[in-house]
């Protein structure tokens, strides 16, 4: 058959049977047009985003400037916009989350990187962080709200303090339980990526357990550490219904940690609905204020890990 | 086996769509009624086919829905103000559905009574009254042995119609309370705790020991939970009950029909009684459905008639025959693109 | 000597604790879950819809809004994420394909409360009503980030070769992407998708001002939808015992989809990486 079409080239020199190519090839331009447009879509999607975002927050900025973000009263039908009890909880409660997950994810990275563990062990603590993970907020708000609670109430009266039960302390153990999956996930992972010479070298040395993993492997893997926990803060300042159920809802600065008091999260949760006008301006101000901040914990938190991973 | 899946997907998708036959009807908005609502809105249901979806996100909710047109109606305890009303654009009925009473509730082992001045509940709220056994509470409560528990006030978190009811009779009762705090559905709260819904503040005051909130009786009576009598304008500790609450209603109605009842002058009548309206625009060409608009007014009709057999056995009191004939007139004022629905 | 013998020993004693106690909220958690919830395991919990309170209600409508609000989210997702994944992962040097990703990343960071507002803004008003509709758009964007990224990373795991030999055979790009890259990249793309869904599924905050809930069992989609995580947020912050009761089987059944399809994606990715 080929013999027969030898030195036969239709156009653009493509022999007749592959004529079909041709036709392949405003396939192709067609296909690629239809990726392009999904990815640019993707980069739609958040540009509306932050243009409603913007335009919507717009009003309540250009009455109020920024003095929203250093004011201490919140009294919308008194025109008071002070949103400094909402940043200042809301970072408060997300910090104290994370330090307290640290010695935990800590320990799993460090468990998953010896390697006296049997890989079932290992794989059982992967899989369990896995799942705590994909436990629902709400669920993680009624359980801290039923289970936690009362504890804490326990707890307050023995220390004299009022039986809230709700309130900051509770808020932040609910959120630690939250982000450790994540911290101790990612800190596994930069820790596998120390290399075992260096580890071997350390046992060579004659130090012992505790002398490698905290003074040879946890300075090696200190940045992409570090940046898993700065990923873990991005998703604690997020966090809605777990805090909302528990934290109170005292729209002050709290008094003590044992008292209630309220988020930018819980604070939209708490108001959007009801809001209008100046007042809904200003709750998506704040939201937009939280994912600026979330942002840059979390824009951070990539960056080193970038350059771990170059490295 | 994914194409499965999306047509089976498909089918269902428009098997709902097609399946909006029935007339569906969305409110939303307070809590203070709706142990009540959700009554009638099953009942109503089981009788005319009719599903009314009722969502108590709290009056100011139902407010703000309102005008932005997401529902389409919404249920209040606080009438709306000047403000409100200006952003709603045209005429808002407020059609009330019962008298309710906002009673205030506590949690203190063994003690199921308690005689309460507004003074005094103020001062609870201000933070100035910080233990239970304060002389002020202990003098008209004589025969009770007060703990010394740190009170724990609750609050609403959410814009509230029944937190409008009791500051507005606090701002009226108390003069501290009036420059403090004032009268609004949503306040600043100097102390406390907040729950969402009236069932959320009746949930926390369950939890806590020593706490003590303000919720519908109807919530307080479902859980058992001890009410305060509080002292009226007259003089008297009156009890919260349907004489009570009817009597505290015992005013003259305007025709417009958004009246308060709170600080009444009736010396057996509860003082933080309140009715609770139902809104709805005049023009109701915003359901675009007629038939829509007309059971929207069936639905008013029979809450406000035949569904006043369910107030009593839920604790609320039946509104009085004067405010009934008022509603019927006021009814009859609906219009729908223009024409009037009758 | 003997402090760095003691220190060793506390800290492996440290670390195996500290272990153990971070799994443990998982077992607590589902343990009492399981304690107070077995009890509302009954027929009623998965044949009865919302009734007020006395009544024998039963979560019916919130199990169905849930399955229907978290499909059409993936639907509405899928073609979107897994083209613009399919982009990244062949094109990475383009303009486009970086700020792709940077866009994806960026959803990923939003508060999912945020994420409500904004569909409430472009969907709930101009609509004049609240939707599951709008709910799923709330619940897709979040989905977004993750299939993109499974998508991704999926194709990039497919060794050079194949493409070539599928060129060398004379397919174009398009039927290279179709008919071999794709398929190859499968399941790690499934897996993106379903734990996404498992994800989605337990969202409470976007759906607060969009599918708003709804009493009553509701298959269409143009309409307000009750799911189980506002179910649970409803009936968890109530007074009612039994509403409590209904509220932990919900929480059971709602966890048991999660795990479920967690399970099974993750069950997933070890085959595939086999």
């Amino acid at each position: 058959m080929i013999k027969s079409f030898k030195g036969k080239t239709g156009e653009g020199g493509i022999l007749p049977p592959f004529a079909f190519l041709k036709r392949t090839k405003s396939e192709d331009f067609i296909f690629l047009q239809i990726l392009k447009a999904s990815a640019l879509l993707v980069s739609i999607v958040i540009f509306a985003f932050l243009v409603t975002l913007f335009l919507s927050s717009w009003p309540f900025v250009k009455t109020f400037g920024l003095r929203a973000l250093v004011s201490r009263v919140w009294d919308p039908i008194n025109e008071s916009y002070g949103a400094l009890p909402f940043i200042v909880t809301t970072i408060l409660v997300s910090i104290l989350a994370l330090l307290l997950s640290v010695p935990f994810s800590l320990s799993v990275a460090f468990l998953t990187k010896t390697r006296n563990l049997s890989e079932r062990i290992k794989d059982l603590l992967t899989t369990s962080l896995h799942l705590i993970a994909a436990i629902p907020s709400v669920i993680y708000g009624f359980w801290g709200l039923f289970a936690l609670a009362p504890i804490m109430r326990i707890l307050q009266l023995k220390l004299g303090y009022p039986p809230y039960g709700v309130g900051i302390m509770t808020a932040v153990l609910v959120l630690t339980i939250m982000i450790i999956p994540l911290s101790a996930s990612i800190a596994s992972e930069v820790m596998k990526l120390v290399p075992e010479e260096l580890e071997e070298a350390s046992y060579a040395l004659g130090a012992n357990t505790y002398e490698t993993n905290l003074k040879v492997i946890l300075p090696v893997a200190r940045s992409g550490i570090l940046a898993g926990f700065l990923l873990s803060l991005g998703r604690a300042l997020g966090e809605t219904m777990a805090v909302t159920m528990v934290i109170g809802n005292f729209n002050n600065f709290p008094s003590n940690l044992f008292g209630p008091g309220n988020t930018i999260a819980s604070l939209i949760a708490n108001q959007f609905n009801e809001a209008s006008g100046i007042h809904q301006s200003g709750l998506i101000f704040l939201g937009l204020v939280l994912f600026l901040i979330t942002l840059i914990f979390n824009f951070t938190g990539n960056l080193l890990i970038l350059r771990r991973v170059r490295k | 086996m994914v194409k499965k899946l999306l047509l089976g997907t498909l089918l269902l998708v428009l098997t709902g769509l097609a399946g909006a036959q029935g007339v569906e009807l969305t409110g939303a908005g307070a809590t203070f009624p709706y142990p009540l609502y959700s009554k009638m809105f099953d009942v109503y249901y089981q009788t005319t086919g009719v599903k009314v979806n009722y969502q108590a996100i709290g009056s100011g909710g139902g407010i703000q829905q309102l005008i932005a047109k997401t529902v389409d109606f919404a249920g209040s305890d606080a009438p709306m103000t000047p403000e409100e009303e200006s952003k709603a654009g045209s005429e808002v009925l407020h059609i009330p559905t019962c008298l309710g009473a906002v009673v205030v509730t506590f949690n203190l082992k063994g003690i199921n009574e308690l005689k309460l001045t507004p003074d005094i509940i103020a001062d609870m709220y201000l933070g100035n009254i910080k233990y239970w056994n304060d002389p002020r509470i202990q003098k008209i409560n004589p025969d009770i042995k007060l703990p010394k528990l740190p009170v724990t006030p609750v609050y609403r978190s959410d814009g509230s119609g029944t937190t409008f009811v009791f500051s507005d009779y606090l701002t009226k009762a108390d003069i501290k309370w009036a420059e403090k705090i004032g009268r609004g559905k949503t306040l600043n709260w100097p102390k406390g705790v907040g729950g969402k819904g009236n069932a959320g503040v009746a949930a926390l005051v369950n939890q806590i020991e020593g706490a003590v909130g303000y919720v519908e009786l109807a919530y307080a009576k479902q859980n058992n939970m001890a009410v305060a009598l509080i002292k009226n304008k007259k003089g008297n500790f009156v009890k919260p009950d349907i004489e009570s609450i009817s009597k505290a209603a015992d005013v003259k109605i305007p025709e417009h029909l958004k009246v308060s009842i709170t600080d009444t002058e009736n010396p057996e009548g509860y003082p933080i009684s309140s009715f609770t309206w139902i809104l709805v625009y005049k023009d109701l060409s915003y359901l675009k459905d007629k038939k829509k608009a007309q059971e929207l007014y069936k639905l008013l009709y029979w809450m406000t008639h035949e569904g006043q057999h369910y107030t009593k056995e839920l604790d609320y009191a039946p509104l009085p025959q004067s405010v009934v004939k008022i509603i019927e007139k006021n009814l009859t004022t609906l219009t729908f693109e223009g024409k009037k629905l009758q | 000597m003997k402090t760095r013998k003691y220190m060793d020993k506390i800290f492996k004693a440290g670390i195996i604790t500290f272990s153990i106690l971070t799994i443990a909220p998982l077992f607590i958690i589902l343990i009492t879950l399981l304690k107070w919830g077995i009890n509302a395991l009954n027929l009623d919990l998965i044949t009865k819809i919302q009734r007020p309170v006395g009544e024998r209600g039963g979560a019916l409508n919130s199990i169905v809004g849930t399955l229907i609000i978290t499909t059409i989210a993936t639907i509405i997702a899928s073609p979107i994420s897994i083209l613009a994944g399919v982009y990244v992962a062949e094109f990475p040097d383009k303009l486009i394909s970086k700020i792709t990703a940077v866009s994806s990343r960026l959803i990923a960071g939003i508060p999912s409360i945020v994420i409500g507002i904004v569909v409430y803004l472009w969907c709930v008003k101009p609509m004049g009503g609240y939707s599951a509709l709008a709910g799923s758009i709330a619940l897709a964007i979040m989905m977004i980030p993750n299939v993109v990224t499974a998508t991704a990373e999926s194709i990039m795991m497919i060794p050079k070769d194949y493409r070539e030999a599928s060129r060398s055979l004379g397919a174009n790009f398009t039927r290279t992407t179709l008919k071999v890259i794709i398929p190859f990249a499968l399941p790690g793309i499934l897996t993106g998708l379903l734990s996404s869904f498992s994800r989605i599924a337990g969202e409470t905050a976007p759906l607060l001002f969009t599918s708003f809930g709804n009493p009553f069992l509701n298959l269409n989609i143009l309409k307000p939808m009750s799911a189980l995580p506002l179910l649970i947020y409803n009936y968890a912050t109530s007074p009612y015992r039994e509403w409590h009761q209904i509220a932990w089987g919900a929480s059971l059944i709602l966890i048991l989809i999660v795990f479920l399809v967690s399970i099974i994606s993750r069950l997933g990715v070890k085959k595939w990486k086999a």
